[in-house]
């Protein structure tokens, strides 16, 4: 059986991604993937996908072309609406023939997963559906008027439900980072100055690096390293002086001395930040860096708790009903 | 500076860099790949990927199925001490490439710079025996040792547009094959018909790190049918053990 959806509207920087393209980067190839591998995850396991539409600041507006089918929206803050009827940032439902699903930019947060249960009819590139729009590797960016084919639709469910989690909320807490690889290319005055700043997030950020903007950060010895692999977190350090992360669409090598690395637990809440967001560095050990990991793979398993956005409520009701202020809420009891 | 032992450097709690040296040097190169091999042959569980680069392999690994201090005997115990005796598969491929300004778009320039006639630059580069070091940048972006030194140059401060489709290129005192368009620094000095990436043939790239390269000038008519035949399928490169 198939489906399809619909795209009526899409910003640039929409993209189908996977978890990533591995096993390539010795010949040059990107990996991709999803800016906030959490939220991508949250998105797809709601729905048994595997890949999901990676929505950027830009917005997304799609529709179901011919019958219900399973939606789960996870990332950040963003603004959802289902034919104008508010919905919270991140939930599971069914997405009706013919209704305006619209996602975009909210109060905070920077990427949004759409997953749809079942599998894009798309072919894989060396493996994976992740779309690395510079190389032209993987799906084109997504434009109005696509259509996406879905090979066996998950069934819609007939209620819909919130999903929360720590991890799906707003978190100003320092990003932690492990010193290195190439922290012996700094003065400890370099170094400590990195770890005081607070750094603005720079316009010029993307998928491939999200660049900093503070004093600049000198390097000790002068010239660049010889090219090394380079993996999503490293924070670079050019001539300039001014820090760059790289993220997902990086180049798989890079030249410039790696100041430190932005540990997994907080990749994706990196991601989330917007330019002019404020960002400070918190340094930690091997040891908090794979604690950190193991509390945030757990909860993952685990999954988000699921609250029935209203008692009852399917997507007919709430297309139908004035419910707009329950939605909001996603409690089960009526609010105003 | 060769690293002996070498350097286990952290990058994240996911990577580990394995530094062999701080220098563009094919022995320091030729560690990083048998170290490569040997984890490719017989990967520790838990290892995920392992990048080879000129002087360094970054094993990249999930932390909550392999610890550190595993990871590091695992790689410890894989590491080839007598590097005469480690068979490398090295390849020699001999690949075509135009050095006509017509489809060579920046060799004019590049010469003038030089103090070469557009003649002895391509009859100079022609002339090396590279040795593929590492991808990088794109997918098929192949870094190549061994260009001779009269034609080191240093690359460009600002970058120039997208180079062609099998760019081949000067820059900084390497040499460079450009599988798929993008913008460089560096000079293009001639084109490839070869397609060394296509992501619908088997294998997906012919170089491998380490293999020998050596370039055969063909002219712009030559360019042209061998164009139509590696459009077709067919494998240009002729391939030897070296």
């Amino acid at each position: 059986m198939r489906a399809a959806v619909l795209i009526r509207t899409a910003g640039p920087g929409v993209t189908v991604q996977d978890a990533g393209r591995f096993g390539y980067a010795r010949f040059g190839v990107t990996p991709a993937g999803p800016m906030d591998l959490a939220a991508f995850r949250t998105a797809t396991c709601a729905v048994g996908a595997n890949a999901a539409i990676e929505i950027s600041l830009g917005g997304l507006t799609l529709e179901s072309v011919n019958a219900p089918l399973a939606i789960a929206i996870a990332g950040g803050g963003f603004d959802l609406r289902l034919d104008g009827h508010r919905l919270p940032p991140a939930c599971r439902l069914s997405l009706p023939p013919g209704a305006a699903l619209t996602i975009r930019a909210g109060e905070w947060g920077a990427w949004a997963y759409l997953a749809i249960g079942g599998r894009f009819d798309l072919p894989p590139t060396l493996g994976a559906l992740a779309t690395h729009a510079r190389s032209g590797l993987g799906p084109k960016p997504l434009a109005a008027g696509d259509r996406l084919t879905i090979i066996d639709p998950a069934p819609a469910p007939g209620a819909a439900d919130a999903l929360q989690a720590s991890w799906l909320t707003q978190d100003a807490a320092p990003i932690r980072v492990m010193p290195g690889p190439q922290d012996d290319y700094f003065s400890p005055e370099a170094l400590a100055r990195f770890f005081e700043t607070p750094w603005r997030l720079g316009a010029r950020s993307d998928r491939m690096a999200y660049a900093l903007e503070g004093p600049p950060i000198a390097q000790a010895r002068g010239r660049d390293i010889v090219s090394d692999g380079a993996a999503m977190g490293a924070i670079q350090i050019p001539g300039s002086g001014a820090p760059f992360v790289l993220m997902a669409d990086r180049q798989p090598t890079g030249g410039y001395p790696k100041i430190a690395t932005v540990i997994g637990a907080d990749l994706g809440r990196l991601a989330q930040k917007r330019p002019g967001d404020i960002i400070s560095f918190q340094r930690v050990t091997l040891e908090e860096a794979v604690a950190a990991r193991r509390a945030l793979f757990s909860a993952l398993t685990v999954g988000p708790q699921q609250m029935a956005l209203h008692r009852d409520m399917t997507t007919e009701a709430l297309l139908a009903g004035n419910l707009v202020g329950g939605v909001i809420s996603a409690t089960d009891e009526p609010s105003r | 500076m060769r690293y002996d032992p070498p350097r286990f450097l952290d990058q994240g709690e996911t990577a580990l860099s394995v530094e062999f040296g701080d220098t563009v040097d094919p022995e320091i190169n030729a560690r990083v790949l048998a170290l490569d091999a040997a984890l490719r042959h017989d990967p520790p569980a838990g290892v995920c990927e392992t990048t080879p680069s000129y002087r360094a392999l970054l094993v990249q690994y999930e932390p909550l199925e392999i610890d550190r201090a595993t990871l590091v005997r695992d790689i410890t115990m894989r590491l080839t001490h007598d590097d005469a005796a480690t068979p490398t598969e090295r390849r020699c491929w001999t690949i075509p490439c135009c050095y006509d300004p017509a489809l060579a778009e920046d060799i004019v320039e590049a010469a003038q710079t030089l103090g070469q006639t557009v003649e002895s630059l391509a009859r100079l580069h022609a002339g090396g025996d590279y040795r593929a070091y590492m991808y990088g940048f794109a997918p098929g972006w192949c870094y190549l040792g061994g260009l001779p030194t009269a034609l080191a140059m240093p690359r460009r401060l600002t970058p120039r547009g997208v180079t062609p489709t099998g760019a081949v290129l000067i820059g900084g005192g390497l040499s460079l094959i450009g599988a798929n368009p993008m913008p460089t620094g560096w000079y293009v000095i001639g084109r490839t018909p070869e397609k060394l990436f296509s992501s619908r043939r088997q294998p997906n790239f012919l170089i491998a790190p380490g293999d020998r390269i050596r370039f055969e000038a063909i002219d712009t008519t030559r360019f042209a049918a061998l164009e139509t035949r590696a459009a077709q399928g067919e494998t240009l490169a002729r391939c030897e053990s070296a």
